[in-house]
Parts: C-alpha cells; structure tokens; sequence
C-alpha cells in the first residue's frame, strides 16, 4: 500500500512542478481576493481587522476548490485511473496520495502566505498564530473533502457545479471553527476549543474520506 | 439485444486448465443490455481476438474480465474460484491496455513507463526500461516528453509495459494495433507470440485482420455466437 502511495505522490508532484502555473493558481488566486477587499469594502483598519478571519478563510476555502475538480479528471481521460485501481493494492492509497498532493500543491502554500495576508488586514500576533495553526488543521480538511466530491462527481456533467454543491456544505464546520478560532483570539479569549473542534474534524474526515473516495472511484469508473 | 457466446472447444483448449474462465457472463453498459450467457475460456499460450461490431460490448467485456466493471450476472472464474476484484495476486498477474495509453503528456516516456511499473509494485529498474522500449522501437524517444510524441509513439510506449510483463499471465488489451506502423504491428505479435510461448493468454480486439502466425489466434465473435 506504501508502495503504491509513493508512487502516485511522487508521480503527481513531479507533473505539479511542470505544471507550475496551474500549481501556482489555487495561491495567486488567495493573495488577488484578498488583496481586493479592502478597495471592496474601504481601507478603515479596525473593520478589515474585524472581518479578515473570516474572509481568509472563505478565499482559503474557495481557493482550494479551484483545483479539486481536476483532481482525477485527467486520469481518467488518459486511462492512468484504470491503472491505478487494477493496481495489487488498496485504492484507498491513491486517494490518499491524491489528497496529500493536493495539499501540498494547494493548501500548504496558503498557510505559508497567510501570515502575511494577516498582517495587510492588521492582524495581531497572536492572531496571526491562530489563523496558521486554524489553518493547518483545517486545509487538510479542505483537500480531502475536495477529492471525495471531486470522485463522486467524476465523469458527470456538470460535476464542476454539483462538486461545489456537495463540498461547501460539509466543509462549513472547517470554515466556521477556523474562522470562529482568530475571531476569538481578537477578542483576548482561548481559541482552545475552536482548536480542538478543528482536530477532531480533521480525524474524523482523515479516517472516513478516504475510505468513501475510493468507494466513490470505483464506482465512477463502473 | 442480446449475444450467447460459446466456449472454444479446440483441443489445445480442452488440455489445459484456463487461466480465466467467463461462465454464463451478461454484461450492460448504460441500460442496454449487451451481452447474455457468454462463456469464454482463455488457456495458456493461446492469443484469442475478440471480434465484433461497434458497440456490441468488446471494450465492455475486457472491462469486465479485468474486473474494472461488475457484470449484470454470471461469474469471472481465475484458477477455478471467483475473482475478487481485492484479491491482489489476481491483479499482479493482470496486464490491461485499454483504449487509452495512460501516458501523461507532462513525463517523459521513461517516467511514464516506470510509473506503469511502480502501479504493479515493481520497481523501475532504467536498464529494463530502456530495454522494453528499444524492443519496440522508441528507446530514442525515452527522454522526450509524451505530449511530443506521434499517435503511434505513444501507443508504443504504452505497449512497451508488455515487454515487461512477460511474466504476467493474462493480458486483456483494447486496440493494441490502433495507430501502430507495420514495424509496430511485427513487434506486437514478437511480444505476442514470445507471451504465448510462456504459457500466457491473451485477449485482444482489433478492427485489422491479425497478421499473427504463431500461435494462430482464435476467433471469439460476439456478433455471430461466440467461435467464428
């Protein structure tokens, strides 16, 4: 199973550093949106401090759907899905490896970018740990709901559009304890609990996710 | 519409146990039904050509022995017992080519082929590699990036992983000859027939004629009740 886990990981991050502009979109799109609210909403300090929890995390969240549709799409169209799942071992390790890559290509590059969105919004410093460590918790989170709508909706038409009907909704606890986490932190108060309510999200999704994307690979590719 | 399909009786069929068997089969793709009560046995060293209309259910039925769809009924026997589409040994003994190459555009010929290797748990050994692409004539090509490469090259490349599963016993391959060249063609049946001289089967389709001399390859026709 580590075999073949490495294998598509390796693989996948090989064809992300040659596709370095697509690699790069998921972030140059975090860094413009983020960058527009303030001529969107006015330049006050005190109220884009108050609403940047919030904000970064709703571009986090739409940033990481951006790729999370062409996830197992070319796989599929050029026949390396078939391979994959008649592979001796668990498919349940190329969903892993597809949502680790995911996350290294989209997620990680916003967590190390976030500190400075942070400071643009005039966060504090504690605030700005926060939102890192919400942000650590939760894009993981983010990545492996991704791939389990991005399997189930494979091949369909219009899995773009129902790929986000299925993903927001359940990645709405990610964005409201990570969001909730700096929020509180702002207002001098333990983000603890906001902390601990991401941790278990993330277990609970790192347990079940992978389990039901190759569920919903084979299924897809019936 | 439907197809009853029968089992090859030829001697060297009945000599020897089949590697994969199909018993009483019916396959569907959509709602439409394809196929009912399709037997198929496939011995070893025998190269069978599957044969039929467009859309009689060719690529349906490899897909199904290959276990990547589940039929509407019957079985899919491998040495006598079921296959369950987990049972890793079965997939290591497996080789599928579908219609696609699953090469991808942005990796080199060799990376592409190594990581077909890496799937079935072997390891990529360059000398091999190097050695299964002369064999079909593209070792040139083995640093040049797939979305460089011609039609034909690519399905070269795509069949050079034969060369490296000599040792596999069941190959299932969709239009192994589309796009091929008549040198692509001759290197083909060499990995064909140096296959069957291992004991192995395979199951193809292919809109040409079969240019294979040894083993003579045996007719499995949908259209007309399995054996032509």
């Amino acid at each position: 199973m580590t075999e073949l886990f490495v294998a598509v990981l390796l693989r996948d991050l090989r064809l992300a550093s040659r596709r370095r502009i697509d690699s790069l979109l998921p972030l140059v799109f975090f860094v413009v949106a983020l960058s527009l609210f303030p001529l969107g909403v006015g330049p006050e300090p005190q109220m884009l401090r108050e609403i940047a929890p919030g904000i970064v995390w709703v571009c986090a969240l739409l940033a990481s759907m951006l790729s999370v549709n062409a996830l197992f799409a070319s796989d599929l169209a050029d026949g390396s899905l078939e391979q994959m799942l008649l592979a001796p071992q668990p498919v349940i390790a190329v969903a892993a490896a597809k949502c680790t890559v995911h996350w290294l290509v989209s997620g990680l590059p916003l967590i190390i970018a976030s500190p400075l969105v942070g400071l643009l919004f005039g966060l504090s410093g504690q605030a700005l740990a926060a939102l890192v460590i919400s942000l650590v918790l939760g894009t993981p989170i983010l990545s492996l709901l991704g791939a389990l709508g991005a399997a189930l909706t494979l091949g369909l038409r219009s899995g773009g559009m129902l790929l986000i009907l299925i993903v927001l909704p359940l990645a709405s606890p990610a964005l409201i304890f990570g969001a909730g986490a700096v929020g509180t932190v702002e207002s001098g108060l333990s983000a603890a609990g906001h902390f601990s309510l991401l941790g278990a999200l993330l277990i609970a999704t790192a347990v079940g996710a992978p389990w039901a994307t190759a569920a919903a690979l084979r299924i897809s590719t019936e | 519409m439907h197809t009853t399909a029968h089992v090859d009786t030829t001697p060297s069929a009945t000599v020897s146990a089949p590697l994969l068997q199909a018993v009483d089969l019916a396959g569907q793709r959509g709602e439409r039904a394809l196929f009912h009560h399709l037997a198929l046995d496939l011995v070893p060293g025998s190269v069978t050509w599957l044969r039929g209309r467009n859309g009689r259910g060719k690529t349906s039925l490899l897909r199904l022995l290959a276990g990547l769809a589940t039929p509407m009924a019957g079985t899919v026997n491998v040495a006598g017992r079921p296959v369950r589409r987990s049972q890793p040994e079965w997939r290591r003994g497996l080789v599928y080519i579908g219609h696609q190459n699953a090469l991808k555009d942005d990796l080199t010929a060799a990376e592409a082929l190594a990581f077909l290797l890496q799937l079935r748990g072997a390891a990529p050994d360059s000398a091999r590699i190097d050695s299964a692409l002369e064999r079909l004539g593209v070792r040139a090509s083995r640093r040049a990036l797939v979305r460089t490469l011609s039609q034909g090259q690519r399905r070269r490349v795509a069949l050079a992983r034969l060369a490296l599963s000599l040792e596999q016993p069941l190959w299932l391959l969709d239009e192994p000859f589309d796009a091929l060249d008549a040198d692509g063609v001759a290197a083909l049946n060499d990995l064909l027939a140096d296959h069957a001289a291992r004991g192995g089967a395979t199951l193809l389709t292919s809109h040409q004629p079969l240019s294979l001399a040894e083993p003579v390859p045996r007719i499995f026709d949908l259209d007309h009740h399995g054996l032509a």
